[in-house]
């Protein structure tokens, strides 16, 4: 396999080529196969040190990276927000610059801040791996959702993919969708207006605010979390009201194709978002996503850790 | 007894509509008659432009309270290196100028260490913190020319109306920050296409429009002035242009940056390009261009805010806005404005003299006799690179380091004295 990958850090889909990104999820698949092993540990990391970054709470994400790292034999330091030296005021270019002087190899940065792993790459010679950043970008959260979905469908060109809930703080609908469309696949977003920007069309999105439309001839259906502090804001009146205008139930499978694929990135409110029969039904991938998590965290560490000056 | 006469330049003083080469007569720094000067220094400027000194009204010094970023000192020299004579300084800073005391402060140091003169403004309210006015009285008696409460917006549309028509007996014009800070809350960029793509935050274009809405009814109401600062969206672009229509007492300044750069930049997350008002659309900036040039827009203002590289160097969310401005605006605007076609000469120059000194209602910003020689000379044809690291401002938070110019302010003089030059002629003299 001739080997495109050429970067020291991933901070953004946007950023990759469609070969890259298929690159990531070819190395996945071989990665994938480890995990399946009775011996889940390879040594492709070893002697290198991940610092894992963690600015914004998160337990999923930094669990699977956490795992990645340690079936890669890397070594590992988990840093988070509370017990940062970022508390006593010190910047954060400072803080992965202190780490950077330990010989870190890499950084997987989770911030609450859109941008920061944009800005601190270019001033670090460590890797930066962004394990999500704000609303902007969520790069292997993305990756898993391809994966999965190529692994299901064999291929994403010309899948319909619809994405719903509340795309205007999602970095993952956002990562999703650069993803999808580099490699062929016709996005659909839908939610309340309130949360679902028209700007999108720009990119090629089709944006609806109606949910039977979004879903007619959907391959994949991807639902967002949606939080009740976007309530509180008022971007709409109750979760109960969202549940039955936007909240995907047994009405919808009617819409979708029979072997349609439902995803969600979880934490998933059940009866809310989705419909706890749904998510624990035949087409739910969910469990998957999370399996194929680890495979392709694995695989950008991998691939990032291999381009290290 | 100190006589000069500068010759050949091409003089431009829109205040009078005067745009021809002559010789302007200096005498003990106040402009006089050249034919009447006798044993006078001559001074050749040909090829050149002489203009009235430029006035900047929107300047943030940073003293008291923030000298590791600027001082009346630094800030007075950047000024009179970007081609200004007379700037208006905000009265944000720490002690804000709220008060007689700050004021005679600014003042006492303006003085002793100004390069070029510090008008300063003054609070619109206590502590700049909307909810009471402050001594606008006292503050006047202390020596303010204008009243803000910039970087900041008087919510209480009731209160507004009073400072409006209390200000109105002190002559003291209000620079507005139109800003609805409910709307605009939280917000770090522009909202539009790139805060959606990019997942940040925006300010909406409404939140400045509903503001510059309300202060164009109450100017009305109160029957005085009130000037709206770093008008950045097409939609107040058009409530402006109504209401002057209908005879409101309603100006308007454009920055450097809101004509030059748009919201696309922001896709580099350089805290450098992080303001507020912050970076439009492209529409919009057609529509600033639009109202400079129909006259909606009477001022230039370089909004000059300066911030250390430690503040800065943060992630985007929690940089502090703003951009320094005073050594790139004669650049950018002649860049831009001039040298695209927008404007003429005069045109351009008058956004810097009479306009600004139209809102202060204050004479300067002319060649007049009589008045003192605030003067700027400008080469329209000078071509080169910004280099940040040559400015004479203590902060370097620029988007316009490398940006390539054509025309440059190439001297600076104050009550007749030559203040900065890169011209050996003038700086002898």
């Amino acid at each position: 396999m001739n080997n495109p990958w050429t970067k020291k850090d991933l901070l953004s889909l946007y950023d990759l080529s469609a070969e890259e990104i298929a690159f990531i999820l070819d190395t996945a698949e071989e990665f994938k196969k480890v995990s399946q092993r009775k011996i889940k540990k390879v040594p492709a990391l070893r002697g290198k040190t991940v610092v894992n970054l963690f600015i914004e709470p998160s337990t999923r994400t930094r669990i699977s990276f956490e795992l990645a790292e340690q079936r890669l034999s890397a070594d590992i330091i988990n840093i988070s927000a509370e017990a940062s030296s970022l508390r006593k005021g010190e910047t954060l270019l400072d803080t992965v610059r202190n780490i950077e002087a330990l010989q870190a190899d890499l950084v997987v940065l989770r911030h609450s801040a859109a941008g920061a792993p944009n800005f601190l790459a270019p001033r670090v010679r460590c890797g930066i791996v962004n394990a999500g950043d704000g609303a902007h970008s969520h790069p292997t959260q993305a990756l898993l959702d391809l994966f999965t979905m190529r692994e299901k469908k064999g291929t994403l060109k010309g899948l319909n993919v619809s994405i719903i809930g509340d795309i205007l703080h999602s970095r993952v609908a956002r990562s999703d969708m650069w993803g999808l469309l580099k490699l062929g696949a016709n996005v659909t977003f839908a939610g309340p207006s309130t949360l679902v920007p028209r700007e999108f069309a720009a990119a090629g999105v089709r944006v609806c605010d109606n949910l039977t439309e979004a879903l007619e001839g959907a391959d994949v259906v991807n639902l967002l979390r949606i939080q009740h502090e976007r309530q509180r804001s008022g971007f709409f009146p109750s979760t109960g009201e969202y549940a039955k205008i936007f909240g995907l139930n047994k009405e919808s499978l009617k819409y979708i194709k029979p072997d349609a694929l439902i995803m969600h990135p979880g934490p998933i409110n059940r009866d809310v978002e989705l419909a706890s029969a749904l998510a624990d039904g035949p087409q739910s991938v969910i469990l998957e996503q999370v399996t194929n998590g680890l495979a392709v965290r694995m695989a950008v560490l991998f691939l990032v850790a291999g381009c290290l000056k | 007894m100190s006589r000069k006469i500068y010759k050949g330049a091409r003089v431009v003083d829109p205040a009078r509509n005067i745009d021809e080469v002559m010789d302007i007569g200096v005498e003990n720094g106040v402009f006089a008659d050249p034919a009447a000067l006798k044993d006078a220094e001559v001074i050749d400027l040909a090829g050149y432009v002489l203009a009235p000194g430029f006035i900047d009204l929107h300047v943030h010094l940073r003293q008291p309270g923030k000298t590791d970023a600027e001082t009346i000192h630094t800030g007075t020299l950047a000024a009179a290196a970007g081609g200004f004579t007379s700037i208006v300084s905000m009265p944000n800073t720490n002690p804000c100028a709220d008060n007689p005391g700050t004021i005679h402060y600014i003042r006492t140091y303006a003085q002793a260490e100004g390069v070029v003169k510090v008008l300063p403004c003054g609070a619109i309210t206590k502590g700049l913190e909307g909810q009471e006015m402050a001594g606008i009285g006292g503050l006047k008696a202390a020596g303010v020319v204008a009243l803000s409460d910039d970087g900041k917006c008087v919510q209480n549309h009731e209160l507004m109306r009073h400072v409006i028509e209390y200000s109105r007996t002190f002559k003291l014009p209000i620079l507005d920050h139109c800003e609805d800070t409910v709307l605009a809350s939280g917000g770090v960029m522009h909202e539009g296409h790139w805060s959606v793509f990019l997942g940040m935050k925006g300010m909406a274009a409404a939140a400045e429009e509903l503001i510059v809405a309300r202060d164009a009814i109450l100017a009305r109401t109160a029957d005085w002035k009130v000037h709206i600062q770093h008008v950045s969206t097409k939609g107040s672009l058009s409530i402006i242009r109504k209401a002057q229509k209908e005879g409101v007492q309603i100006t308007a300044e454009a920055t450097p940056h809101h004509i030059s750069l748009t919201d696309v930049e922001i896709k580099k997350f350089d805290t450098n390009y992080k303001m507020n008002p912050p970076l439009r659309s492209e529409e919009d900036r057609l529509a600033v261009i639009e109202g400079l040039r129909d006259g909606t827009i009477t001022v230039i203002a370089t909004d000059h805010a300066p911030h250390t590289n430690t503040a800065k160097a943060v992630e985007f969310d929690y940089a502090p806005f703003g951009i320094i401005g005073l050594e790139t605006a004669v650049p950018v605007c002649f860049t831009e404005l001039y040298h695209k076609g927008y404007l003429d000469l005069s045109s351009l120059i008058s956004k810097f003299t009479k306009g600004p000194a139209d809102v202060l209602g204050m004479p300067i910003g002319t060649l007049e006799n009589g008045r003192p020689a605030d003067i700027t000379i400008l080469d329209p044809e000078r071509e080169g690179v910004v280099d940040a690291d040559k400015f004479y401002s203590k902060s370097r938070n620029t988007p316009f380091n490398g940006y390539r110019y054509k025309g440059l302010a190439v001297g600076t003089i104050v009550d007749g004295r030559c203040v900065f030059s890169l011209l050996d002629n003038l700086r002898k003299g």
